[in-house]
């Protein structure tokens, strides 16, 4: 069958079951779009910004365990999504990104909306590619979701000039990739995989900490009956939450800068630290040196070799797929004779229990004024823990964090790399799109959400009934509070002034504003507000200005070395 | 410490790029890099010659490995290896100058391909240290251009990098 390019890059999707494209259109994209309107099977979402689009696609992604896809034209739509696509790449998350370009002809002759999209996103992408033959664009679609949903995944780009989209050619959709320069490791090591058995058994004081791998790969299951199979005290990191249930008691909390007292103890004085899907990040461990000061062996599962010993020094090595690898693990503890030190595990516990009652999460709450932490806690009350959560990047972020206890995967939604602000709402729109029936709610503050407000719109064109949490503190909160701690209290430029009224504005987009002043309202609002099924409801939320995330660890200090509350200062 | 690392990449517009950039990206050093196509049109052979601590190369690995062209990846200078270098050298040969210039190219096996009432070309090859040495050798005074290719490596014996 001979199509266009621009009809065979929609077949493809088809072909890949994409439900949703979000996307902008442009002229380099035109003969897509014409592609695109000529069907009904892959429907688009026209965001506001292309920023915008690119979230929206990562949080269909992150929330299902689908490729998200998004369209975007030549330059500055490009330009656009580059945030978009870094955010991505930080937290390996499939996507698939096309872009138009300008034709053939005209490359390099720095023609009108005309950028090196290649180049300029080449450091932000798992891969990339510029299609110059027609013939070639179905193969390279193929590749481009293989590669994108395989391995450690990330976001894959795939840069098509307009004539290319206007030009004929057969058809034929591969039915598998063969690449010989890419062949990720899925299986993990037999050998060291007994080995990391035998020192978990062994352990005297054992500790489990999974990141993002663990969500990505879907191994919350087999991750949650082994930690469970094992007694095991477990953290899982910011871009793990919900990796194993937050509720049980073998939680610790989230481990790192603002994790928990018990969490980052445990981490620390561990004699056998099992690592999962997560990458000692500088967040989390604080100051490597620090870190490895005290013995302990390491464990370190990973589908990305690079992971391993990058920042700390790996002892069991095991490269695969961490669904694989724990199914492995948990077939050869059931097989196992060795004996585990339990009388060592139980002394552990008692340790960590000692930890635990310091209480290092408890907050003043108050009757004048409203506490973040609070309204968390009534969000997670409200939803019944089960609404899918997006946050944007500062305070909230880390309170949602701490205070909603997610016991799903895939139900915490936030730029955990990257830090990207302005991704709350795009996350609540991609998520809600995947989950029509679920509850979603974005937290933000009044100084994220104002990085893609625009997107208010759209929520109305596409009936998206999310729910906003503004945690609206008239400040750009994480920065005061390192003004506030680091910085003599100077907050150059940190206060957020000349404020809409939000819940005006959410009004005239056609939603529903709630201000909210007081906290004995908050409670009220929440349920008012996901009453309220086929709505959008914008809750503004007057918060304490002055409120700090604790714990904390100051950035380049060791985990041990914590703020646990104001009074610690 | 002194490495060289020897890769085959798919010969795809932009491969080179991918390589370099990620070398700046991660701040990694690159002393001199070579690439060309192998007698498999479709594949290119680059010879990176980097320094760093053994952690270092470790990612330098990994992570070049980690490139989706990236076919394979080679620490040769971990065991025996040969390293060549080309040289071309533009030289001043007038007067007495000219015939002892003739004379230390003889020493060093190098071979004059260009000549000129005033100038010589001499083609130089072997490894860093005797090209450094024939620039050492000489009255730098009377170098006019230098030319250099940059390493290439291959293992001894058994050891083979290919597909």
């Amino acid at each position: 069958m001979v199509l266009t390019g621009a009809e065979i890059v929609i077949r493809c999707l088809q072909e890949e079951k994409v439900d949703y494209v979000f996307g902008y259109p442009g002229g380099a994209v035109l003969f897509i779009y014409d592609a695109l309107f000529q069907q009904e099977k892959v429907r688009h979402v026209l965001v506001r910004h292309e920023q915008a689009a690119i979230h929206a696609a990562d949080a269909y992604a992150r929330s299902t365990e689908s490729v998200g896809v998004a369209l975007v034209t030549s330059g500055p739509g490009a330009t656009n999504a580059v945030t978009g696509i870094a955010t991505a790449y930080c937290d390996s998350i499939p996507m698939v990104i096309i872009s138009g370009q300008v034709p053939t002809a005209a490359i390099g002759q720095d023609a009108f909306q005309e950028v090196d999209t290649v180049g300029i996103t080449r450091p932000c992408v798992k891969h990339n590619f510029l299609v110059k033959d027609v013939a070639d664009i179905a193969s390279t679609i193929k590749k481009a979701f293989h590669l994108a949903k395989t391995g450690r995944p990330g976001p894959v780009l795939v840069d098509i000039p307009k004539d290319v989209s206007a030009q004929r050619a057969e058809y034929h959709y591969p039915k598998s990739v063969e690449m010989r320069s890419y062949n990720p490791v899925v299986k993990g090591h037999q050998g060291q995989i007994k080995k990391a058995l035998k020192l978990l058994l062994e352990a005297k004081r054992p500790m489990i900490y999974t990141g993002g791998g663990v969500i990505l790969s879907d191994a919350a299951k087999p991750l949650t009956k082994l930690v469970r199979k094992l007694g095991m005290p477990i953290t899982n990191t910011l871009m793990g939450l919900g990796g194993y249930p937050a509720t049980d008691k073998q939680y610790l909390g989230m481990p790192g800068m603002h994790g928990t007292y018990e969490a980052n103890m445990s981490m620390h004085f561990s004699d056998v630290l099992l690592a999962i899907g997560a990458r000692f990040d500088d967040r989390v461990i604080g100051d490597p040196n620090h870190f490895a000061a005290e013995p302990r062996k390491i464990i370190h599962i990973d589908i990305d070799p690079s992971s391993i010993s990058k920042r700390v020094k790996v002892d069991v090595p095991i490269v695969g797929d961490v669904k694989d690898v724990l199914e492995e693990l948990i077939r050869l503890l059931d097989e196992n004779t060795q004996k585990q030190d339990t009388d060592a595990l139980a002394t552990w516990w008692k340790q960590i229990d000692e930890w635990r009652s310091r209480d290092c999460m408890k907050y003043k709450n108050s009757d004048e004024i409203i506490k973040p932490q609070y309204v968390i806690e009534k969000l997670w009350e409200v939803t019944g823990g089960e609404a899918f959560i997006t946050s944007d990047v500062g305070q909230h972020q880390m309170w949602a964090a701490q205070y909603y206890k997610f016991d799903k995967p895939r139900r915490w939604l936030n730029s955990g790399g990257l830090g990207t602000m302005g991704v709350g709402m795009p996350y609540a729109m991609g998520a809600q799109l995947a989950h029509p029936d679920a509850q979603v709610a974005c937290v933000t503050g009044e100084a994220s959400i104002q990085m893609n407000i625009q997107e208010l719109s759209t929520c109305k064109q596409f009936r998206l009934p999310i729910k906003i949490c503004n945690l609206n503190n008239r400040y750009l909160g994480m920065v005061r509070q390192w003004q506030e701690l680091f910085h003599g209290g100077r907050y150059a430029e940190s206060y957020m002034d000349s404020l809409p009224d939000f819940a005006k504005l959410a009004e005239s987009y056609g939603h529903i504003g709630i201000r909210v002043d007081r906290p004995g309202d908050v409670e009220g609002a929440l349920r008012e507000a996901f009453s309220r099924k086929k709505d959008l409801v914008f809750l503004d939320f007057q918060i304490d200005q002055t409120e700090n995330v604790y714990p904390m660890v100051q950035g380049g200090k060791g985990l041990t070395e914590m703020i646990l509350s104001a009074e610690d200062l | 410490m002194r490495h060289v690392i020897a890769l085959l990449i798919e010969n795809e517009s932009g491969a080179l790029s991918r390589v370099s950039g990620l070398f700046s990206a991660r701040g990694y050093n690159i002393e001199s890099l070579t690439v060309a196509p192998t007698e498999d049109a479709s594949l290119s052979r680059m010879t990176i010659v980097t320094t760093g601590s053994d952690d270092i190369i470790e990612q330098i690995t990994k992570q070049l490995n980690k490139l989706v062209d990236v076919v394979k990846v080679v620490d040769i200078s971990e065991s025996a290896h040969i390293e060549r270098e080309l040289m071309l050298i533009k030289v001043r040969a007038t007067g007495k100058d000219r015939e002892e210039m003739k004379r230390m190219a003889d020493i060093f096996r190098g071979r004059i391909i260009d000549a000129t009432d005033s100038s010589y070309v001499i083609e130089l090859t072997g490894n860093q240290t005797k090209l450094d040495s024939f620039i050492g050798a000489i009255d730098t005074t009377l170098i006019l251009e230098t030319v250099r290719s940059g390493i290439v490596g291959i293992g001894r014996g058994d050891r083979i990098l290919k597909l």
